[in-house]
């Protein structure tokens, strides 16, 4: 074998290699966890929980998944009946690798599983292609964290949400934006996936409608930590807003790197930056950034408090970010459970969409697409190296209810309707 | 042009982060004809080593200047000793099998080392401490940071002191002639084995020093980290001629510059259709233009094929 070939050989496998880390880079999941063992007499109901418990993402799929443990924990020890019988609950919990095609898989293990009903995913991008898979099993879904309005369009029965959608955060930061912040020059990145674009799509159109101007749109990738030469070219453009669409990983970097270059501009984005870990990656350069997250403080929430000291308690770990979401949603699977009688999710299923439920996050309601009605949004601000609620918007107009937003959002939303 | 400017110099830091990996491609490659894919791994984990030890000695009040050095000494170690350990026990025993079996070991090694990583370190991103507030001026209308010009600066010291190795030193003419005719030079009294040893020791020493800079400059670490920075190093090692420390370093710094100007011009360029999220792209558009046109490189003389 000559050297020339072997380097064409190698140079081959470096692209074989790059192109698939593109799709993914996460090894097998972990095992799910066995619960305690069961009594005789009672019937075991399967609840299951999907997000990434592996990979860049796993910090807030853990917390997610803490929050659905907590949850079936604490109704095993208030002991539930259900149509005369005592249930006990039983996690079964899936690691999707915020990988869409994995998501899909896990949902159809889920569903062979026989789970009673799912929280999850945590991804949008992992959600949508899951929730066409529980619609065909017929398992009730509920997202505890996806924001991308395309997720309850899908005319799925099984689908919902407990989280207000981009269609209602990107309009709201981007009236903070521009009537607050003042902002007139907005330049926006995202991620390029489901969740940033989507996000980044709907800030956009309402920043545009709201007269100010975009003077850039970048797109960067959910893997990338080098966001230098967008940056330069954006201060080139003398923005006085960034906007970014995406998770805390990159937002981290990318605000220390904007500090490196001397942009000045204010820095905002959504939920998936407002998280301890996005302080920890930015280090100073936190100082002064916003970032949306639908729902209340979480210090705020009516059952925040305790529920935050028995997450300590219990994981000896701060909630991250969907934990609450996770809680509740197992609470309104078993409280649709209780109202049909029967742990049948074709029995109960008709019920979640009438659930009338307090739980953790405030009061949890249903419109007919299975989005979270009156969802509030919360804007939080870095003050001292730690996430400071700002004001909270909303809690009056009701998911769906907004005729104005809904065309725009599609229309801006290319990326989305194709998948359709 | 300012921006260009700065885009310029953006490309310039991270081509000489690029260059530094890339001469540990080359350096093995020039004496083994073996691509030792576990190379950007090997960075990763001086990376993680140094993230490490300079967290814990931030957290135990030790000054800013002797942390840093400290967290250098600690990856510069560990990196050596890895490197030496992975020729001896994955190189060493293929090395009259065909190319193709160490090539293949030296992807299973950078697995094996991305997933120890997973082990010690998880997941997680890391921060790393900023142990030095960078302090910011302008220059010439470019924006720059003193860890900027700290990276730059270093990097080039290390690029010209093991040219010099290589050139003046007796080693260096070891290296040099083990790279010509193992055979030969080893009846003229080299003792092959411990030059290409010392051959991983400089590689992965210099490799160590990258990932400690790659971690200072963009704040984050991460197991996965050393996958990226070692292709995109394999492509500058590939660019500047493989085989050719000088050829590694102008392959490095160039692509740094191709990359960094593709991302910052693409979307206008395209009018919006290619954004800079696919800035990637790039070095591997090179990486085929290079084997397509001009497989010897930049630098590269074209030695004909050895059997």
């Amino acid at each position: 074998m000559t050297r020339s070939s072997i380097l064409r050989i190698a140079s081959g496998l470096a692209l074989a290699l790059a192109l698939a880390s593109c799709g993914k880079e996460t090894p097998p999941p972990a095992k799910s966890q066995a619960e305690a063992p069961k009594a005789p007499e009672t019937i075991t109901v399967k609840i299951g929980s999907a997000s990434p418990l592996t990979g860049t993402q796993a910090h807030i799929g853990i917390d997610i998944r803490n929050g659905v443990q907590l949850a079936v924990e604490d109704a095993n020890a208030a002991g539930v009946e259900i149509g005369g019988a005592k249930v006990k609950f039983e996690l079964v919990s899936e690691d999707d690798e915020a990988n869409p095609t994995k998501a899909a898989t896990v949902a159809q293990k889920l569903v062979d599983a026989k789970v009673a009903a799912v929280v999850g995913h945590f991804n949008s991008g992992a959600s949508i292609p899951a929730s066409k898979v529980y619609a065909d099993g017929g398992v009730p879904q509920i997202s505890p964290s996806s924001t991308n309005p395309d997720y309850t369009l899908k005319g799925f029965k099984t689908t919902f949400r407990v989280v207000a959608h981009d269609g209602q955060q990107g309009p709201t930061l981007a009236k903070f934006a521009v009537e607050r912040l003042k902002a007139k020059n907005i330049a926006v990145i995202d991620d390029s996936t489901a969740y940033g674009q989507g996000l980044a799509d709907n800030f956009e159109a309402t920043v545009k409608a709201a007269g100010a101007n975009v003077i850039a749109r970048e797109h960067t990738t959910d893997k990338d930590s080098d966001f230098k030469a967008i940056l330069t070219k954006i201060k080139g453009k003398k923005p006085d807003l960034i906007m970014f669409g995406g998770i805390d990983p990159q937002a981290g970097p990318m605000v220390k790197q904007m500090a490196q270059l001397g942009i000045k501009a204010k820095y905002i984005g959504g939920d998936g930056m407002q998280t301890p870990n996005f302080i920890k990656l930015a280090g100073n350069s936190a100082e002064g950034v916003m970032a949306s997250m639908p729902g209340l403080p979480k210090e705020q929430m009516p059952g925040g408090k305790s529920f935050m000291e028995k997450y300590k308690a219990k994981f000896n770990a701060e909630v991250e970010l969907f934990a609450p979401m996770g809680y509740d949603a197992v609470m309104v699977f078993i409280d649709a459970m209780k109202r049909a009688g029967s742990t049948d999710p074709a029995k109960f299923l008709p019920e979640v969409g009438k659930t009338k439920l307090d739980g953790v996050i405030g009061p949890i309601a249903f419109d007919d697409k299975g989005d979270l009605v009156n969802g509030p949004i919360t804007i939080y601000v870095v003050k001292g190296g730690k996430w400071e609620p700002l004001e909270t918007v909303g809690g009056t107009a009701p998911a769906g209810a907004k005729p104005a937003d809904a065309p725009k959002a599609e229309a801006a939303a290319p990326a989305a309707e194709a998948k359709k | 042009m300012d921006i260009f400017l700065q885009q310029l110099v953006n490309g310039l830091v991270l081509g000489s982060i690029y260059a530094l990996v890339a001469l540990g491609y080359t350096m093995v490659y020039g004496i083994l004809g073996l691509i030792n894919f576990a190379h950007g791994d090997i960075c990763m984990i001086g990376a993680l080593t140094a993230l490490t030890v300079a967290q814990a000695l931030t957290a135990m009040g030790v000054p800013a200047p002797v942390a840093l050095l400290l967290a250098a000494l600690a990856a510069v170690l560990v990196c050596v000793a890895l490197g030496v350990s992975i020729e001896r026990v994955a190189y060493r025993p293929l090395r009259q099998a065909p190319r193709l079996a160490p090539l293949i070991t030296a992807i299973g090694v950078s697995i094996l080392l991305q997933y120890s990583a997973a082990l010690v370190w998880g997941k997680q991103y890391l921060s790393m401490p900023e142990i030095v507030k960078p302090t910011e001026f302008d220059f010439a209308g470019v924006h720059l940071t003193d860890l900027q010009v700290f990276i730059f600066v270093l990097a080039c010291a290390l690029m010209a002191g093991l040219l010099w190795f290589i050139r003046s030193s007796r080693m260096g003419r070891a290296m040099r002639a083990t790279e010509q005719n193992p055979e030969v030079a080893g009846l003229m009294g080299v003792d092959i084995n411990r030059v290409i040893a010392f051959t991983f020791v400089l590689g992965s020493a210099v490799g160590a020093i990258a990932g400690l800079m790659v971690v200072l400059y963009y704040g984050i670490g991460h197991y996965f980290m050393g996958f990226m920075l070692g292709l995109k190093a394999f492509t500058a090692a590939v660019l500047g001629g493989i085989g050719n420390v000088g050829g590694a370093m102008l392959g490095g710094l160039l692509l740094g510059i191709i990359e960094s100007l593709a991302s910052g011009y693409i979307g206008d360029l395209t009018g919006g259709v290619l954004g800079s999220n696919y800035r990637d792209i790039f070095a591997f558009l090179v990486l085929i233009g290079v084997l397509v046109l001009r497989p010897s490189g930049l630098m590269g003389q074209h030695t004909g094929d050895r059997a």
